[in-house]
């Protein structure tokens, strides 16, 4: 121990060849940037490096948390009672919807089933809980609690109680990260509820609006449109809300509107998001479709 | 000048792991452009005064961790925190010999060139940012720098004489 710590001290900072280390280290990280632009081929190493990343994260997480738990273990009777009977009349109103969700979905397998496609209608949910945002303000990046060992995978859906919220765009062991809607390099096959109209809505780096750059101005869309996942892509189910049009402005000269929306989700409020799992994947349903009667009827029973 | 004796190390892997998590940890959404570069700060500081055991091969690894932890590209943070560290380690004696207010400029300007970076590896892998976003960290940044060293100060000194 004694020689190696006597050797350190007298090591010159400059050897051996600094500026050698230097370009050999710059070198490794120009080509590190060049194989992980535009593509995932060093998701093991980041999977690696982020294993050691989450202990850090469940201790700078456990303030919060503890605060949570202190405002949860001391709030009132009288609180809890007030928040009871809201849960309860929102139970109540929720039921209500939900037992003419059971009939439309019946009502929706019955008519799928005369056209020969699969139905897809029900998803399995699961609840995580939101880590971390990502500290750059037009990188809207968030990490949650929930990894590959829950079953999470590239790509899935997140969602809150009113919209979708993003996808996952790394699935760690223990935790995964996920991209907000609102992310500049986010965009998100959507249609309009009305009327069916297909287009994409693209984030923008703030939380509260998203754009739809390609709508020509004779397009069929005005303020207060809810629009929807189509389930084009397959990234994303069909049918989630995700965004009210706040504004629509068709300017003459110019090929395509100006429309803008406003998410559903509360980007940058929630606390706990749900996963969402597709029972029936949504790209086998569109191959499905175009496929022979026999060969839906196969995977059909396959499925089940 | 007392910084060739014997450091424990200790002292130092908390001080950087401390920043890590300040790095991470979350903070409301208007404050998130004015978050000082903590990481960046703590590695000055140490191969500024230690450069014979805290140097370029630590600012990488190091990098690489801010790289994952941030979901930015790999290699993006680790290439300009080596070169960060490397004009640091080279300049160093220079940089212990400056007046506060001179070396207050100096980081300010590292941490210019590291901010840069970061913008022009973004640019060139096309994730379009305002410029201006860039400017907090490094502003806040060189007014936290008095404190920081007047904090480190005190844990070097104990970190050297307590053995």
């Amino acid at each position: 121990m004694a020689p190696a710590k006597a050797d350190r001290q007298h090591r010159s900072p400059y050897s051996p060849a600094l500026g050698l280390r230097f370009l050999l280290l710059a070198g490794l990280s120009i080509l590190l940037l060049v194989t992980d632009h535009g593509n995932n081929h060093l998701d093991a190493v980041r999977k690696t490096i982020g294993a050691t990343v989450y202990p850090l994260r469940v201790v700078v997480d456990a303030p919060v948390s503890l605060w949570r738990w202190i405002g949860d273990t001391t709030s009132s009777r009288n609180e809890l009672q007030l928040e009871n009977s809201r849960l309860n009349a929102e139970r109540l109103l929720t039921q209500a919807r939900l037992q003419r969700y059971a009939a439309l979905e019946a009502e929706n397998t019955r008519l799928r089933a005369m056209l020969e496609a699969t139905a897809s209608v029900r998803d399995r949910v699961r609840v995580a809980k939101i880590m971390s945002v990502s500290s750059n303000p037009f990188r809207h990046v968030l990490v949650v609690d929930k990894g590959t060992r829950d079953g999470v995978f590239d790509g899935q859906a997140l969602i809150d109680a009113d919209g979708v919220v993003g996808q996952i765009i790394e699935a760690g062991v223990l935790s995964s990260q996920g991209i907000l809607i609102s992310d500049p390099d986010h965009a998100l096959p959507v249609e309009v509820n009305r009327n069916g109209l297909r287009t994409i809505a693209v984030g923008t780096g703030e939380f509260d609006r998203l754009v739809l750059p390609f709508l020509p101005n004779n397009a069929d869309i005005r303020e207060g449109d809810l629009l929807v996942t189509s389930g084009l892509g397959g990234a994303f189910p069909a049918g989630y809300p995700v965004a009210i049009v706040d504004s629509v402005v068709r300017i003459p000269q110019e090929p395509f509107a100006a429309v803008s929306a406003q998410p559903s989700a509360a980007l940058n409020q929630v606390r706990e998001i749900m996963l969402i799992w597709s029972v029936v994947n949504e790209r086998s349903d569109e191959v499905a479709e175009q496929e022979s009667p026999e060969a839906v009827a196969t995977e059909k029973s396959a499925d089940e | 000048m007392s910084n060739d004796r014997y450091t424990r190390p200790q002292p130092i892997i908390v001080s950087i792991i401390l920043a890590l998590m300040l790095a991470i940890a979350p903070i409301p959404t208007w404050a998130e452009p004015f978050r000082p570069d903590w990481v960046t700060l703590t590695l000055i500081y140490w191969t500024m005064n230690l450069p014979r055991n805290y140097g370029i091969g630590w600012a990488w690894i190091i990098g690489l961790i801010l790289d994952v932890a941030q979901g930015t590209l790999l290699g993006q943070h680790a290439l300009a925190l080596s070169l960060v560290i490397y004009l640091t380690v080279t300049f160093h004696l220079q940089m212990r010999q400056f007046p506060p207010l001179q070396l207050s400029v100096t980081v300010c300007a590292l941490l210019g060139l590291y901010q840069f970076i970061l913008f022009w590896i973004n640019g060139v892998a096309g994730v379009n940012t305002p410029a201006v976003t860039y400017w907090g960290p490094v502003l806040i940044g060189s007014l936290l720098w008095p404190l920081m060293t007047f904090l480190f100060g005190g844990v070097r000194y104990r970190a050297q004489n307590r053995r």
